[in-house]
């Protein structure tokens, strides 16, 4: 163990379950308020302050659900990868758990932000699906979700099954990149000149900041269900210990 | 002999690793080839597939000609991923595994050894018995050498891929149908760019892009895949 | 030779929320014979899976000529001869074939007489057989051919003697008294009475108080 000593320490007390349980518990109030805050508030400013779009009037405001949940689907793959990473590499376990409670929220960011687009898509391109790169990506992507889910509850053994996740994220992370080029090129193989819904040369300030501001709440809306499932997987991985019937007894 | 069991390195030296890489590959081969039976499922599978587009879809010639490209390279991919199950699962089964993952030998040699003896008797031989059946969705003769070229380059980096999720699920007792929701994703590059190099070639445009893109998949996948293959072998017999 | 070939420390092990062992260290030296002990579901396999390297869930740490087993992890391979469960023999190929893709795979067995080996383990005259065609004894024997094969210090046995007759079983355990005459440790599990071996030091996994 002596030559893994140059992490910082707040690394290896994060690998204990007991102390990471705490920490959440302590977090999870401020998140909560964070979240509330900036849901409220940017929910109503997208919807009723910001201006309409010249070219889609109102409708286009489904915009400020549909990329923030489709950014958080991306970022919260990248984290179940790496902290899958974490935990093959470094044996920690809460890694694993936090990649394992990673993976249901992204692929319903992923399924938010596939159903948004289809919305969205009706009143702009006329019909519920159109195979547009990003959505066609949006769909890769919680494709890997389900095969990586489907992985998890497979194997028996959860270590074994945190691990081949693990692998399997890793696998998929590296290949995302390849995947997302690809669907591109093929998009402008076969639909030269489609509308793109969010590339506007410029977005003016008063759109874009509320979705700023909403892209904050989903994230913070992220942290508090992943600390929420990461204390529910603590104390169901560490129910035989100590401290876990302690603190269910004094409850 | 007694120096044999002190020293503390007797073997370390005698990496024999092409030796390894052509046994390997030897014996691979030797056990497909003496299950002659199942050696031509995946070809039987492919025809068929192929069969039920002109039934469900429609038998005219303009339509599937246009359809052809597509066509054969999804059910090339289909016909590799359903057999690709069986790649590690004998070897689980009968405790050979073991032994290979407690070889000194690297791992990665024998996996690729493995994944070659499976293209080979798959992969290989679905492109080429394609041109054949590519003439039955009357593909366009100028549209062979795409075919031949696209397939040859393109179903090793399925069958890596595919060992990928062979290896994850082989202490799955039924690992089929999930190898293909944990593979089928990482194949849509493939795709794309296969039907694509077809359909370049059918219309008389110039296909070495394609193949480009496609060679460099195929290297990325041999550089990266036997690692990835060989920790979730690692994984799987753990468990 | 002071320093123990195997050493394990506070090994910890659950399946299946079940603590199979907590604690357990023992060391293993040159020339010794370790039996380990205990009943159907203690653990005995999933021990020697993990000495062998093969199982990794579990906690606490190895150690190969006192070095950490994650750092010497090819070099131990290579001392190593596992025999598990599934004796790992190709049942469409022949015993002959089984062996020479053994021999490939390691290189501590020695590339010398293959019919030789065949030979000392009853199957003379079997060795262009597929092995399909023999009986459950006679391909456990083929695996364990390779004992007479192995230049390994290291051999990690389950149940080597299952569904061998008795003379096979007395000439593994005078293979085995040879070895470790040589110098080379044994670590095994088994059923039967060891008797012709020598010295045994045992390691019972029932009495390793684990199950809470």
């Amino acid at each position: 163990m002596a030559e893994k000593k140059w992490l910082p320490r707040w690394f290896y007390q994060l690998a204990s379950p007991r102390w990471c349980y705490q920490i959440c518990g302590k977090l999870l109030p401020w998140f909560t308020v964070a979240m509330l805050l900036l849901l409220v508030g940017g929910t109503a400013w997208s919807l009723a302050f910001a201006p309409a779009d010249y070219q889609q009037g109102n409708s286009f405001r489904i915009i400020y659900l549909h990329v923030p949940s489709a950014i958080l689907a991306q970022s919260c793959y990248m984290l179940m990868a790496v902290a899958g990473a974490i935990g093959l590499i470094w044996k920690m376990k809460i890694a694993d758990l936090v990649a394992k409670s990673c993976a249901p929220i992204g692929a319903s960011m992923a399924i938010l932000a596939l159903l948004t687009g289809a919305i969205w898509g009706k009143p702009t391109w006329g019909s519920w699906w159109v195979w547009d790169a990003r959505l066609t990506s949006m769909l890769v992507l919680f494709f890997l979700y389900l095969g990586v889910m489907a992985l998890n509850s497979a194997i028996e053994s959860e270590s074994t099954a945190a691990q081949a996740t693990a692998v399997l994220a890793l696998v998929g992370l590296v290949n995302i990149p390849i995947i997302k080029y690809s669907v591109e090129w093929w998009n402008t193989l076969h639909q030269p000149a489609t509308f793109k819904l969010t590339e506007k040369p410029a977005m003016p300030a008063e759109m874009w900041v509320p979705l700023l501001v909403m892209v904050i709440a989903f994230y913070c809306f992220f942290a508090v269900v992943l600390m929420m499932r990461l204390r529910n997987e603590i104390l169901r991985r560490e129910r035989r210990s100590g401290w876990v019937k302690e603190l269910l007894l004094s409850n | 002999m007694s120096d044999l069991y002190t020293n503390s390195g007797p073997v370390a030296g005698q990496l024999h690793i092409g030796r390894l890489f052509v046994a390997t590959l030897r014996r691979d081969l030797m056990l497909s080839l003496r299950r002659k039976s199942e050696l031509v499922n995946p070809l039987i599978f492919f025809l068929m597939v192929i069969t039920l587009f002109p039934l469900g879809v429609s038998p005219e010639s303009g339509f599937l000609s246009q359809l052809a490209p597509g066509v054969l390279w999804v059910a090339a991919l289909l016909a590799t991923l359903l057999s690709m199950d069986a790649l590690f699962r004998s070897d689980f089964e009968d405790g050979s595994l073991e032994q290979l993952l407690l070889s000194p030998q690297p791992l990665y040699v024998v996996v690729l050894a493995k994944v070659l003896a499976h293209w080979s008797l798959t992969g290989l031989a679905l492109t080429l018995v394609a041109p054949l059946i590519a003439v039955m969705l009357f593909l366009p003769a100028q549209g062979m050498p795409g075919l031949l070229l696209s397939l040859l380059l393109g179903t090793p980096t399925l069958s890596l891929f595919g060992a990928i999720g062979a290896a994850l699920t082989v202490g799955l007792r039924k690992g089929g149908v999930l190898i293909s929701l944990l593979v089928l994703p990482l194949y849509i590059p493939v795709l794309i760019f296969g039907s694509a190099a077809v359909q370049a070639a059918v219309t008389g445009l110039p296909v070495a892009g394609h193949l480009a893109l496609l060679g460099a998949l195929l290297a990325f996948g041999l550089v990266l895949a036997p690692l990835a293959i060989g920790a979730a072998l690692r994984i799987s017999v753990s468990g | 030779m002071s320093e123990p070939l195997l050493k394990a420390e506070k090994l910890f092990c659950e399946r299946d929320d079940r603590v199979l062992f907590d604690g357990l260290t023992f060391s293993v030296a040159a020339g010794e014979i370790v039996q380990i002990e205990g009943a159907n579901g203690s653990g005995k396999t999933t021990l020697l899976r993990i000495l062998s390297g093969l199982s990794r869930n579990y906690e606490g740490c190895l150690y190969w000529r006192g070095e950490a087993m994650e750092q010497v992890a090819e070099q131990y391979r290579s001392e190593l001869l596992f025999f598990g469960h599934q004796p790992g023999v190709k049942a469409l190929l022949t015993p002959e074939e089984n062996l020479r893709w053994y021999q490939a795979l390691h290189p501590s067995l020695e590339r010398g007489d293959l019919r030789f080996a065949l030979e000392q383990v009853g199957l003379r005259g079997f060795e262009d057989v597929p092995c399909h065609m023999l009986s459950a004894g006679q391909n456990r024997r083929v695996s364990l051919a390779r004992l007479y094969l192995s230049k390994a210090p290291l051999w990690i046995l389950d149940e080597p003697f299952t569904a061998i007759d008795k003379r096979g079983v007395a000439a593994k355990e005078a293979l085995i008294r040879q070895h470790v005459d040589r110098g080379g440790s044994v670590i095994l599990t088994t059923h039967q009475e060891l008797t012709a071996v020598g010295a045994v030091r045992s390691i019972n996994l029932d009495d390793q108080e684990g199950t809470r």
